[in-house]
C-alpha cells in the first residue's frame, strides 16, 4: 500500500468527512440484516400490533420453533440448494476448462469457429421465450433436479476469463516439453494445465458456487414441484404468498402448541436460515472474490 | 507429422470441447433458431416442439404489430431504457467516488471493514434484498411507516401501492446493491496508478484535490468509459431480479416498475401467451444486439484490446 507522508495527505476535515461516508453507506448495508434477525428472534403479538423494531420489545423463539416444526421442508430445499451448487460448480468446472484450454492452442484447428461461437453469445442471445420452449420442450428440463444444473453450466464470460488465465499462466514450452516426453493432451491437461491454473479455476468456482446458491431464477422458470424448491425460492414463496408455509401444516402446529403460525417473525426467520450461509461463509471467500475480481480486470 | 497423427491430435483437444460444445449448440444457438417463432401463430398442441414449430402458420409481422399496439409496448421500452440510463451514470459517478475516497483513507483497518460491508448487498440473492426492503417497506409493520412517518404524526405510505416512490427506491436498490463490486474495479485501477506521478505532483506543490482532478481522474477514464460503453451496450436489457423482486410483483406500480423482462416473463408464464411474449422478447434481443454492436464499436476505436470482438 502507498505510503502516507507529510504534505501529501488529505486534511483532517476531509478525512473525517470519508470515514462519515463510509460509515453512513457501511450501515445502511449491515442494519437491513440486523432488522431480519431481531425480527425473527420477536414475539409475534409484538409485532403484530407495534411493527417492525430494531431491537426485539419481547424475546421469543416461537418463530424458529414453528421452523423445527417445519423441518422437512426446510431440509429440503437446503439439500436441493447444497446439491445443486456442489454437483453445478464441479460440473461447470469441468465443462468451462474442457471447451476454454482447447481455445488457448494455436494448433488446434477449430479454435477460431469456437471462439467465435463463444463470444458471439455474449452478443446475442435468441431471448427468453424461445430459451423456455427448447428448456422445457426439447431439453425437457422441466420438473427435474437437471432443470436447475444444466442452464447454469456453459457461461461464455467464465470461457474467456479462464482462456485468459490459461493463456497467461502456461508456458507454451512447458506444453512442448510435455508433448516430447510423450505425454497426450488429456494427461498434459490433466497432470500439468489443470494444477498450473487451480488459482484460476477456484476464482471461477467460487463466482459460479454464488450464482448456484443464490439462485432463484431458474426455479422460478422451470419448476413447480415443491419437492425441488431451493432455499432462495421457497424464501420467495413465503414473501409472496404470506401464507404458503402455513397453509402446509398450519393445523399441526396450531394443534400441538394451540396458536396460529406466527406468520410475521416465521418468515423473518426463515430468511435468516436462507441467507444466513452466504453471510457467514461471506467473511473468508471475500479476499479471493476480489482478487479473482481484480486479476479479470487487469487480464481480461 | 503425418496427416493421421495431425488427426489425432486435434482429434484429442475436439474431445475435449464437447461437453461445452453440446451445451453451447443446445441452450444457446438452438433458441436462437427459435426466434422464428414470433413469426409464426406458435400453439402448445402438446407434441414435440418440431412438430408444434412445423404445425404452426408463419403469419409475418402479425405479433410485433400487435405487441407495439399495446400501451406496454411504450411504458417497457421507456422504463427499461431510463432506469439503465440512471443506473449507468448515477452508479459509475458514485462507485468512481466512493473509490477516490476510499483510496485516501490511511486507517487501513477500519478501510477493511468499509469494503467488506459494501460489498456485502452483492453477494445477496435480490429475494434476500426483498425481504431487507421489505422490513422498511411494510404498510403496515415497516420501519418507515412504524419509526419513522408515525412518530411524526404523518400517515403512513402504502409503498408497495404508490407508484411515485418507485422510481427512486429502484434506483437506490440498484446503486446499494452493486457499488461495492463496481468501487473494487475502479479502486484496482487506481491502485495500478503509478505512485511517482503523486510525489512529483506533491513536489511540485500540487494540493491532494489538483492530484485528483489531474491525476487519478484521467488515469481511471479509459475504464471508465469502458463500463459504461458496456453498460450502454446491455441497456435495452433489465435486471429482472430487480424489477420483480423488489417490488414484489405488485401490479399498483407496474408503470414504473415493468420492464421488457418482467413483461416477457409474465406474458409468457402468467398469461402463456408466447406469440405476444415471443414478439416482445425478440425486439429486445435485435435492439439489444444493435446497441451491443455499436458500443463494442466504440470501445473498439478507444482501446481495441478491450473489445468484446
Amino acid at each position: 500500500m502507498k505510503v502516507s507522508y507529510r504534505g501529501n495527505a488529505i486534511s483532517q476535515t476531509a478525512n473525517t468527512a470519508i470515514h462519515a461516508i463510509f460509515i453512513v453507506i457501511g450501515l445502511s448495508c449491515v442494519v437491513p440484516l440486523l432488522l431480519v434477525i431481531a425480527v425473527s428472534f420477536s414475539d409475534e403479538q409484538t409485532i403484530a400490533a407495534n411493527g417492525y423494531r430494531f431491537l426485539p420489545e419481547k424475546l421469543s423463539l416461537d418463530a424458529y420453533r414453528y421452523l423445527w416444526q417445519e423441518g422437512r421442508t426446510i431440509l429440503n430445499a437446503y439439500a436441493v440448494t447444497i446439491f445443486t451448487t456442489v454437483v453445478g460448480t464441479i460440473l461447470s468446472l469441468a465443462v468451462i476448462s474442457t471447451f476454454a484450454y482447447p481455445l488457448t492452442r494455436k494448433d488446434f484447428s477449430y479454435r477460431k469457429l469456437f471462439l467465435f461461437l463463444v463470444v458471439f453469445t455474449l452478443l446475442f442471445n435468441g431471448g427468453l421465450v424461445p430459451w423456455y420452449l427448447v428448456t422445457t420442450q426439447v431439453l425437457h428440463l422441466k420438473n427435474n433436479i437437471w432443470a436447475l444444473i444444466v442452464p447454469h453450466l456453459f457461461n461464455g464470460w467464465y470461457v474467456m476469463i479462464m482462456k485468459t488465465y490459461f493463456q497467461t499462466t502456461i508456458p507454451d514450452p512447458v506444453l512442448e516439453s510435455a508433448k516430447i516426453d510423450g505425454a497426450g493432451e488429456f494427461r498434459t491437461f490433466l497432470t500439468i494445465v489443470l494444477p498450473l491454473s487451480l488459482p484460476g479455476l477456484a476464482t471461477i468456482g467460487l463466482f459460479s458456487a454464488i450464482v448456484f446458491w443464490n439462485d432463484w431464477w431458474l426455479p422460478l422458470m422451470l419448476i413447480t414441484n415443491d419437492k425441488l424448491l431451493n432455499m432462495q425460492y421457497l424464501m420467495y414463496k413465503a414473501l409472496s404468498f404470506a401464507d404458503y408455509l402455513s397453509n402446509a401444516s398450519g393445523q399441526n402446529y396450531g394443534s400441538i402448541m394451540q396458536l396460529s403460525p406466527p406468520a410475521l417473525t416465521f418468515r423473518m426467520a426463515l430468511a435468516v436460515v436462507g441467507i444466513g450461509p452466504i453471510v457467514l461463509a461471506y467473511p473468508f471467500f471475500q479476499k479471493y472474490f476480489v482478487q479473482g475480481l481484480t486479476v479479470g480486470a487487469v487480464k481480461g | 507429422m503425418t496427416r493421421l497423427a495431425r488427426l489425432y491430435k486435434n482429434g484429442a483437444l475436439l474431445v475435449m470441447t464437447l461437453p461445452g460444445l453440446a451445451l453451447l449448440l443446445a441452450l444457446h444457438y438452438l433458441p436462437i433458431g427459435g426466434i422464428l417463432i414470433a413469426f409464426k401463430n406458435y400453439s402448445l398442441s402438446g407434441g414435440s416442439f418440431f412438430r408444434n414449430f412445423a404445425n404452426s402458420p408463419w403469419i409475418g409481422f402479425d405479433n410485433f404489430e400487435f405487441f407495439l399496439n399495446t400501451p406496454d409496448a411504450f411504458i417497457i421500452t421507456r422504463n427499461t431504457i431510463l432506469y439503465n440510463l440512471v443506473f449507468i451514470f448515477l452508479g459509475t459517478a458514485i462507485s468512481v467516488f466512493l473509490a477516490v475516497a476510499f483510496n485516501e483513507l490511511r486507517n487501513r483497518r477500519m478501510a477493511k471493514i468499509y469494503q467488506t460491508t459494501i460489498l456485502l448487498p452483492y453477494f445477496l440473492s435480490w429475494i434476500a434484498v426483498s425481504y431487507l426492503f421489505f422490513g422498511f417497506l411494510s404498510a403496515d409493520k415497516g420501519i418507515l411507516n412504524q419509526l419513522v412517518f408515525e412518530p411524526l404524526g404523518r400517515e403512513g405510505v402504502d409503498w408497495y401501492n404508490r407508484s411515485v416512490y418507485w422510481p427512486y427506491i429502484l434506483v437506490f436498490a440498484n446503486v446499494w446493491k452493486y457499488a461495492g463490486y463496481n468501487c473494487i474495479i475502479y479502486l484496482a485501477a487506481i491502485i495500478g496508478i503509478d505512485n511517482d506521478y503523486y510525489e512529483a505532483a506533491a513536489l511540485d506543490g500540487a494540493s491532494k484535490w489538483q492530484q485528483i482532478r489531474y491525476i487519478t481522474i484521467p488515469s481511471l477514464s479509459t475504464v471508465i468509459t469502458l463500463l459504461v460503453l458496456l453498460g450502454i451496450g446491455r441497456m435495452f436489457f433489465a435486471d429482472f431480479g430487480l424489477f420483480y423482486q423488489v417490488p414484489m410483483n405488485s401490479g399498483a406500480i407496474f408503470d414504473v416498475t415493468n420492464v421488457i423482462d418482467t413483461f416477457v416473463y409474465r406474458a409468457l408464464i402468467n398469461s402463456g401467451d408466447i406469440g405476444m411474449s415471443s414478439a416482445a422478447s425478440t425486439f429486445q434481443a435485435f435492439v439489444g444486439f444493435i446497441l451491443v454492436v455499436l458500443s463494442n464499436w466504440i470501445v473498439k476505436r478507444i482501446d481495441s484490446e478491450k473489445a468484446i470482438f
